[in-house]
C-alpha cells in the first residue's frame, strides 16, 4: 500500500510543516517514508510545497505524477494542483482563505476553514495544525496518539506554552 | 537501533561527524547550505573544528593543510563551488592526502541553477584538476546510503592517501527520509598520529627527520614515478572500489543505466513499463569512478537496448558505450537544467526508443 500526499500553501503558512510531521508520524509506526520539499524562491513568498510517500515497502520515487491526498491552504494553490488528484481522491482546502469552490466533481473535498477556527481558539497560528486535526480524523493516514506525541517533541522547552493551544487545534475535528 | 526522519544534508553531516571528522571547511552555495550550517552547531560539540572560509578556493586550501596535519577532514560544496576547489584537489591527489568531498549537485554550467543535477559526471570522474590524477566517485540514491557512503570512506581516503568523493544532489540533500545512524567511530588519537600516519606534517621531534608534503617534481623521471605510484594506488582501487546493485537484468527487454535520484525515477519507470507488457533492468552504478563495466556482462540474451538516464546532456553514456563495447545499442534519455523528469516521461520515451531499434 502506497499513499501519497501533497501539502501547498503560501511560504509561512505551515502546509509544509504539516507534510514533515505526517512523515513523521507515519514512519514511527513503522511505514517507510520520504518528504520532498520544494526550496530556493518559492520558500520567499509564492508558493511552497512538499510531497509525502508513505508505503510499507521501500520508497523508490518521491517525486509524484498524482496524489491521493491534496492539501491547499491558499487558492494559487488550489489553481495550481488541483489536476493532480487522483480521480477519488481527497482534496482538503482551506475555506476561509479560498473563496472558490472546487472545479472537480470526481474527488472527495473537505472544505476547513482554518484560519477563522484558529482564530476562535486565540492561536491565529494554529490555521495549519486546524488543517491537520481535519486530514487525520478523514483519512487516517496516522493516528491522533502518534501525532500528539509529535505536536510534545515540537513544543518543548520555550515553545511549551504553545503545546496546549495546537492540541485543542488538532482535536478540533476529532469529535 | 531506531530511524530518525532527518534532512538529507543534516544527515550527511551527522555521517562525517560520526566518522571521526575534526575539521570542517566550507562557503554556503545552495543546495548544501544545511551541511555548513549543521556543522556549525554540532562539530564543535564533538570537539572538532568548523570554518567558514571566505570562498571555496580557501575552504579546500584550508582542508588541503589540516588534512596533511593527520586529522580526518570534511569538505561539502555545490557544483560551481566544486569547480573552483579543484585546483587544490589535483594538489591533495599530488601529495597524498586523504580527505573526503561531498558534492550536492545543481544545474550548471556557470552558476546555473539551485535545481537537481547530474551535469557534474565529467567534472567528478574525470576532475578539474590538471595532470594525470584520479578521485574515486561515490553516488548514493538515498539518504542512508549517503550516510554510509560518507561514514565508510574515510576508511578508504586514508587506506588510498587519496581525496574521495560522494556525489549527491540537490534532491537527496533537501528531501527527508529514515535514517539509522552509525555508531561513533573510533579514530586514531591526536598523540598517535605520528605513528599511525608517519606521512603525516606533525612537527619535528615526533620521527626522524622531517616531513615534506609538496607536489612540485622539477626532475622529469622523479615526476613520472611518483605519477606512476599514484596510478599502482589507482588500479588497485579499480579492483577493489567497483560497486553497482542491478534489477532484473537477465529477462530485460531494455536496461537502463542510472545512478542517483535519476535511478530512482527509473524504478518507477520499470513498475510502469511492465504494466504495458515491457521488461525493463537496470544497472545502478554506485562507484561512478572506477565504472562497474563487469555489470554488463550480466545482462540477459533478451536486451535489445541499453539506456543512460541522466539528468544532463549525456556524459555517462560515455563510460556506457564503452562499457557496452557494442553488444546492444546505447541510446539517452535526459534533461537537464534542474528538470528531473517523471517517471512517465521515461516510460514513453523508453517505449518510442524500443520501437526505433527494432524497426
Amino acid at each position: 500500500m502506497i499513499k501519497k500526499l501533497f501539502f501547498a500553501g503560501s511560504g509561512g503558512q505551515g502546509a509544509l510543516a504539516i507534510g514533515q510531521l505526517i512523515a513523521k508520524a507515519a514512519m514511527e509506526e513503522g511505514s517507510e517514508v520520504t518528504y520532498l520539499p520544494s526550496y530556493g524562491p518559492e520558500m520567499r513568498g509564492g508558493t511552497a510545497n512538499a510531497t509525502v510517500v508513505i508505503s510499507d515497502k521501500p520508497i523508490s520515487c518521491p517525486l509524484i505524477n498524482e496524489c491521493d491526498v491534496l492539501v491547499v491552504m491558499n487558492l494559487p494553490s488550489l489553481t495550481r494542483f488541483e489536476p493532480m488528484v487522483k480521480p477519488g481522491g481527497m482534496l482538503f482546502m482551506n475555506s476561509s482563505l479560498i473563496p472558490e469552490k472546487a472545479k472537480r466533481d470526481d474527488i472527495h473535498v473537505v472544505e476547513v476553514p482554518c484560519n477563522d477556527e484558529a482564530e476562535k481558539l486565540g492561536i491565529e497560528r494554529a490555521a495549519n495544525t486546524v488543517m491537520l486535526g481535519a486530514i487525520l480524523k478523514e483519512t487516517g493516514v496516522v493516528k491522533f496518539e502518534t501525532v500528539y506525541t509529535e505536536l510534545e517533541h515540537m513544543f518543548s522547552g520555550r515553545k511549551e506554552k504553545f503545546l496546549a493551544p495546537n492540541r485543542k487545534a488538532v482535536d478540533l475535528y476529532l469529535s | 537501533m531506531s530511524k530518525i526522519l532527518m534532512k538529507g544534508n543534516e544527515a550527511f553531516g551527522e555521517a562525517a561527524i560520526r566518522a571521526g571528522v575534526k575539521c570542517y571547511f566550507g562557503y554556503p552555495i545552495t543546495p548544501q547550505n544545511e551541511v555548513p550550517e549543521y556543522m556549525s552547531h554540532e562539530l564543535p560539540k564533538a570537539g572538532g573544528a568548523f570554518l567558514q572560509a571566505e570562498s571555496e578556493l580557501a575552504a579546500v586550501n584550508m582542508a588541503f593543510g589540516a588534512a596533511a596535519a593527520g586529522g580526518r577532514v570534511f569538505i561539502s560544496t555545490s557544483s560551481p563551488g566544486l569547480a573552483l576547489m579543484q585546483e587544490g584537489l589535483g594538489f591533495i591527489c599530488s601529495t597524498e592526502v586523504p580527505l573526503v568531498a561531498l558534492n550536492v549537485s545543481r544545474g550548471g554550467p556557470g552558476v546555473g541553477g539551485i535545481q537537481p543535477g547530474q551535469a557534474d559526471y565529467t567534472q567528478v570522474t574525470r576532475g578539474g584538476y590538471n595532470g594525470d590524477a584520479q578521485i574515486p566517485v561515490f553516488a548514493p540514491a538515498t539518504i542512508q546510503e549517503c550516510v554510509d557512503l560518507i561514514y565508510e570512506c574515510f576508511d578508504i581516503a586514508e587506506q588510498y592517501r587519496n581525496p574521495v568523493m560522494i556525489l549527491a544532489d540537490a534532491m537527496l540533500g533537501q528531501m527527508m527520509e529514515p535514517v539509522e545512524l552509525p555508531p561513533k567511530k573510533e579514530i586514531t588519537p591526536v598523540d598517535k598520529i605520528p605513528q599511525e600516519k608517519p606521512w603525516a606534517i606533525t612537527g619535528t621531534g615526533q620521527h626522524e627527520g622531517r616531513n615534506v608534503i609538496f607536489s612540485l617534481r622539477m626532475q622529469p623521471d622523479v615526476l613520472e614515478r611518483h605519477v606512476e605510484h599514484m596510478f599502482e594506488k589507482y588500479a588497485r582501487a579499480e579492483k577493489e572500489l567497483v560497486r553497482y546493485n542491478s534489477i532484473g537484468l537477465d529477462d530485460a527487454e531494455v536496461v537502463f543505466v542510472a545512478f542517483g535520484t535519476m535511478s530512482r525515477l527509473c524504478v518507477e519507470a520499470i513498475e510502469l513499463l511492465a504494466e504495458r507488457g515491457v521488461k525493463a533492468g537496470m544497472i545502478r552504478p554506485i562507484s561512478l569512478w572506477p565504472f562497474p563495466n563487469k555489470a554488463f556482462d550480466e545482462i540477459g540474451p533478451k536486451t535489445k537496448l541499453v539506456i543512460s538516464a541522466e539528468l544532463s546532456m549525456g556524459q555517462m553514456i560515455q563510460d556506457v558505450k564503452v562499457a557496452a563495447m557494442n553488444r546492444w545499442p546505447v541510446k539517452l534519455i535526459h534533461r537537464t537544467g534542474g528538470i528531473v523528469p517523471s517517471s512517465i516521461e521515461i516510460a514513453d520515451k523508453t517505449m518510442e526508443l524500443l520501437k526505433e531499434v527494432t524497426a
